[in-house]
């Protein structure tokens, strides 16, 4: 039986459970509720719950273990000649699957008998054409050696399914009739019911942590496999990026950190300055109709997705610059080559900031006693005087810590300088050079085939693991701040 | 005590309060600049989009009588490629009517006159002859798409002048769209095919559209809520109302926070590894590959999780001890105070919660670019709702980057109108969850 008919039984057997649990317990109780410790829907839950439950969770590790076990016992069995050069053997068992998978499927649909497919090794040099007649492509003509893996993967398979099925229906029938016979007035079957509640609620907020397992461990692994084929030195202070996917490509990080760094900059000096006057003026001055207008109107600005900023720097902001600083501009200073340049995608990014910085600040403004102020002004301060030597200095740290949050996105953001940076990968002071970032080059290197095992691919996963390192460094850091920050005043 | 012997009124101010108000104002000042420098920004952006992406929305075609004979049609369909034998027989329609309407035909070949129609003409005839047979052995009227630089020309985008380098339309041609306009053949219309039309190759941008993007973005939005939803809500549930104070809950907690500020590329990195490398790779599951909107949904429910984890958290935490107290007094156990009681009160906050972290979904692009939604020109429908889940597509996002990256500018044009698409269904999102929250919020 296949994993998903399977589900669908354990989980006919479990509503099952709920209904017949339910008319058990009422009859145990001789049809009177009161002399029930639960509920009646309890014990019906009670037994749905233990024989969904366990039975799920075998089946689910067994389908994720079976297909790791049998894959590396039979990956023994290709000759190292037929791996094609330069190429990892996981594309080789990539072959192998399909193949039983094909097999398996010419059985099902009738094209070939049981025996003959055990048997297909007599007519190998028609299986692809065979196959290929059913709709399952295969690369090229099919060799002895994968053809024999393929048949013991086909044989290991379909006894680990015929295991995991009877042990799957045995674990869910056993766990039923338990239940069952677990019923009676004096069985608390609430609590056993909230407990499982419990551990899927448990279970959920796991995932949380699975998903910055996962992250981590997919950086790790393909990085470590890159530094297998390029040096790590040479990755982490190479001053040239000039990936080749003929080889001989040098991959040093220095000019797309630089880029990064450079744009986030001319981002956090154009958000930082307008992000916070507006979050004084909005917390200090505004009336509340004022308040209540430009406040969602800078938000705004934050909830228009980063591809249209994207569009609008290499569309309208680039061109617009390069009619200014540019060959011919209208400053007659010939700065700039080309609209894509750090001055656009930081300008524009800059936009993007703005509201993010602005609302951080605004409620860290806010969040200053307001015993300080009065305290300041009864001195005779103006209200700017109050703000600037008063205010500021004490919300300080909660807005270091923000414009720390708000450098961590800029170094992230993705669509920005995909479209306003430019390609070339350039170590440069003049800001109306084309340059690049990591994100914009973990999008070129890895969006081309589906080949992941050149050193070209597999640089983008050791600089994902540099742009997480940085990002999640900025983030601590600044939460940090803002947290000892909130505990002074509170 | 100098000062006090120069006599001086009181409503004088003396510099140096001038200069303490100048100063103040001055500050105020800047204040006000700097919003207003917000608010001229989000100005010029809303109205670059329209006015850029407006066009989009028309379209420029031409009304043309074509004669079908069944001769003429059974040769086109022996033939190996079917279109060419439509395309003559449009050829052919178009000088017969440049000679009905006295307007003079510049070209001696009839193929260069038209150029200034899409090169998926002769295929809109063939599917208008397939869908209703009944069309062969009689004249009757079809519309044809003009091509992005007759089209261009007539929304005022392409000129004369652009058109003296360009290899696919000469001014002559101009000059006989302008006599066909006159004849009313040529008109402009408001272009359907764009917003449920699917997507067209490189050569054909007046034939894209955004339909079949549309409909992977809606499966997408689909697996968030099925995963998303209720893996957030219980784990916001857990943490608000059971988790005792250990390490273990600090964990959740820490690794919550972060995941909100990772950036949205690195969960595109975890997509390929995690769900296209690992799980569709050595697990051989069928439905990870690549640009499948299954895959593109799990990527962004893990990354809308912690945005719905913290809109539920807020929303439980307003709801007052009391009603927990009141429960538990009268003899629910915590598990029933909090799902019986608890929760009902907290669910318009959440709802608000999760429809914005489904709309930062739906605009998120980065993570769609890495698994794959792009460099597939989405020209099909999904057929059946399953296959919607596991055969790949493209998103309302990857599809306007597509878009942005093609070389000819009609396609800026497309990008700009599938922005506005993409907004309004934000805007109604959002003004959705406004008014569910102006409803429903209770103030304690």
């Amino acid at each position: 039986m296949s994993a998903s008919t399977l589900f669908l039984v354990i989980a006919v057997i479990a509503i099952v459970g709920f209904f017949v649990g339910r008319h058990r317990a009422l009859a145990t109780a001789d049809g009177s509720i009161r002399r029930l410790h639960s509920l009646p829907q309890y014990y019906g839950s009670h037994v749905a719950v233990l024989s969904f439950a366990p039975a799920v969770l075998v089946l689910a590790v067994w389908s994720i273990a079976q297909p790791l076990v049998i894959g590396g016992s039979v990956q023994s069995q290709i000759l190292p000649s037929d791996i094609p050069e330069g190429r990892d053997i996981s594309l080789v068992m990539t072959e192998v699957r399909t193949l039983a998978d094909g097999l398996s499927l010419a059985v099902s649909s009738g094209d070939m008998t049981a025996a003959e497919a055990d048997n297909a090794q007599t007519f190998i040099g028609d299986l692809r054409d065979r196959l290929g007649a059913l709709g399952v492509a295969l690369g090229g003509d099919v060799r002895p050696s994968v053809l024999a893996a393929a048949q013991s993967y086909r044989s290991a398979t379909a006894t680990g399914d015929l295991i995991r099925t009877v042990l799957v229906l045995a674990l869910a029938g056993g766990a039923f009739l338990f239940a069952f016979r677990q019923i009676a007035p004096d069985f608390r079957a609430r609590n056993t019911v909230e407990r499982a509640v419990r551990v899927i609620l448990i279970g959920c907020a796991s995932i949380a942590i699975l998903t910055t397992v996962g992250i981590v461990l997919s950086l790790i692994f393909n990085t470590i496999q890159f530094f297998k084929l390029y040096p790590w030195q040479d990755f982490l202070f190479g001053t040239t990026w000039s990936p080749s996917f003929q080889g001989a490509s040098e991959l040093g990080i220095l000019p797309l950190l630089w880029g990064t760094l450079y744009i986030s900059f001319v981002a956090l000096a154009v958000a930082v300055p307008i992000g916070l006057f507006a979050a004084v003026y909005l917390s200090e001055y505004a009336t509340p109709r004022v308040r209540a207008i430009a406040k969602p109107a800078l938000e705004v600005l934050a909830g228009i997705p980063t591809i249209v900023y994207g569009l609008f720097a290499l569309l309208t902001v680039g061109p617009f610059l390069l009619a200014a600083f540019g060959e011919d501009g209208v400053l007659g200073v010939n700065w700039m080559q080309g609209g894509t340049a750090v001055m656009t995608a930081g300008l524009v990014m800059g936009i993007m900031l703005i509201p993010f910085v602005s609302s951080l600040s605004d409620d860290i403004i806010n969040s200053v006693p307001q015993a300080m102020r009065d305290g300041s002004l009864g001195l005779g301060a103006t209200k700017s005087e109050t703000i600037k030597t008063v205010v500021l200095p004490a919300a300080l740290p909660g807005i270091v810590g923000a414009i720390l949050l708000a450098a961590s996105r800029a170094i992230g953001e993705t669509m920005i300088v995909v479209f306003g940076a430019g390609a070339a990968a350039r170590l440069d002071l003049n800001p109306f050079e084309a340059m690049t970032t990591v994100t914009a080059k973990i999008v070129s290197q890895l969006t081309g085939d589906g080949d992941f095992n050149s050193p070209e691919a597999l640089v983008a996963f050791a600089l994902g693991m540099t742009l997480f390192i940085m990002t999640l460094g900025l983030n601590v850091l600044a939460l940090r701040i803002v947290r000892k920050y909130r505990e002074q005043y509170e | 005590m100098t000062d006090l012997t120069q006599a001086r009124s009181l409503t004088e101010l003396d510099p140096r309060t001038k200069k303490r108000n100048a100063a103040e104002k001055r500050f105020r000042a800047y204040g006000v600049s700097a919003i207003a420098i917000g608010v001229v920004f989000l100005v010029i952006l809303l109205w670059n989009i329209i006015s850029a992406g407006l066009p989009a929305y028309t379209q420029t075609s031409l009304k043309l009588d074509v004669a079908l004979t069944q001769e003429e049609v059974d040769k086109a369909e022996s033939a190996v490629v079917k279109t060419t034998r439509y395309r003559k027989m449009i050829e052919a329609a178009m000088v017969a009517a440049l000679q009905d309407q006295g307007i003079e035909n510049p070209f001696s070949k009839s193929r260069d006159l038209v150029r200034m129609l899409s090169t998926g003409a002769p295929a809109t005839l063939r599917d208008a002859v397939l869908a209703d047979p009944s069309l062969v052995g009689q004249t009757s009227q079809f519309e044809f798409f003009m091509s992005s630089r007759a089209d261009g020309y007539m929304k005022g985008r392409v000129t004369r002048e652009d058109l003296a380098r360009d290899k696919n339309l000469t001014p002559l041609h101009l000059d006989v769209i302008d006599r066909l306009v006159d004849a009313g053949m040529v008109e402009r219309g408001f272009n359907w095919n764009f917003i449920f039309g699917v997507d067209a190759s490189e050569a054909r941008p007046e034939q894209a559209g955004m339909g079949a993007s549309i409909l992977g973005s809606f499966y997408m939005m689909m697996v968030v809520l099925m995963a998303a939803v209720p893996i957030g809500v219980a784990t916001a549930i857990y943490l608000e109302e059971f988790a005792p104070q250990n390490w273990f809950t600090d964990l959740i907690e820490i690794n919550i926070s972060n995941l909100a500020a990772v950036p949205s590329i690195v969960f595109g990195i975890l997509g390929i590894a995690a769900f296209i490398q690992f799980g569709g790779g050595v697990m051989g599951i069928a439905g990870f590959k690549q640009s499948v909107p299954l895959v593109g949904g799990l990527v962004l429910s893990l990354m809308t999780l912690p945005t719905i984890i913290i809109a539920t958290r807020a929303s439980l935490k307003a709801v007052p001890p009391s009603i927990r107290d009141a429960a538990l007094g009268l003899g629910a156990s915590k598990t029933q105070a909090v799902f019986h009681h608890v929760l009902p009160l907290a669910l318009p906050g959440i709802l608000t919660g999760t429809i914005i972290g489904l709309a930062q979904a739906l605009g998120e692009t980065a993570p769609l670019l890495l698994i794959g939604m792009i460099g597939l020109v989405a020209t099909s429908y999904p057929e059946g709702f399953v296959s919607g889940f596991t055969e790949p597509n493209s998103a309302m996002p990857a599809q306007i980057y597509q878009w942005a990256t093609r070389a000819d500018p009609a396609f800026y044009e497309r990008a700009w109108g599938g922005i506005i698409i993409l907004l309004v269904f934000l805007l109604s999102m959002n003004i959705i969850a406004i008014i569910l929250r102006r409803r429903f919020e209770r103030r304690w």
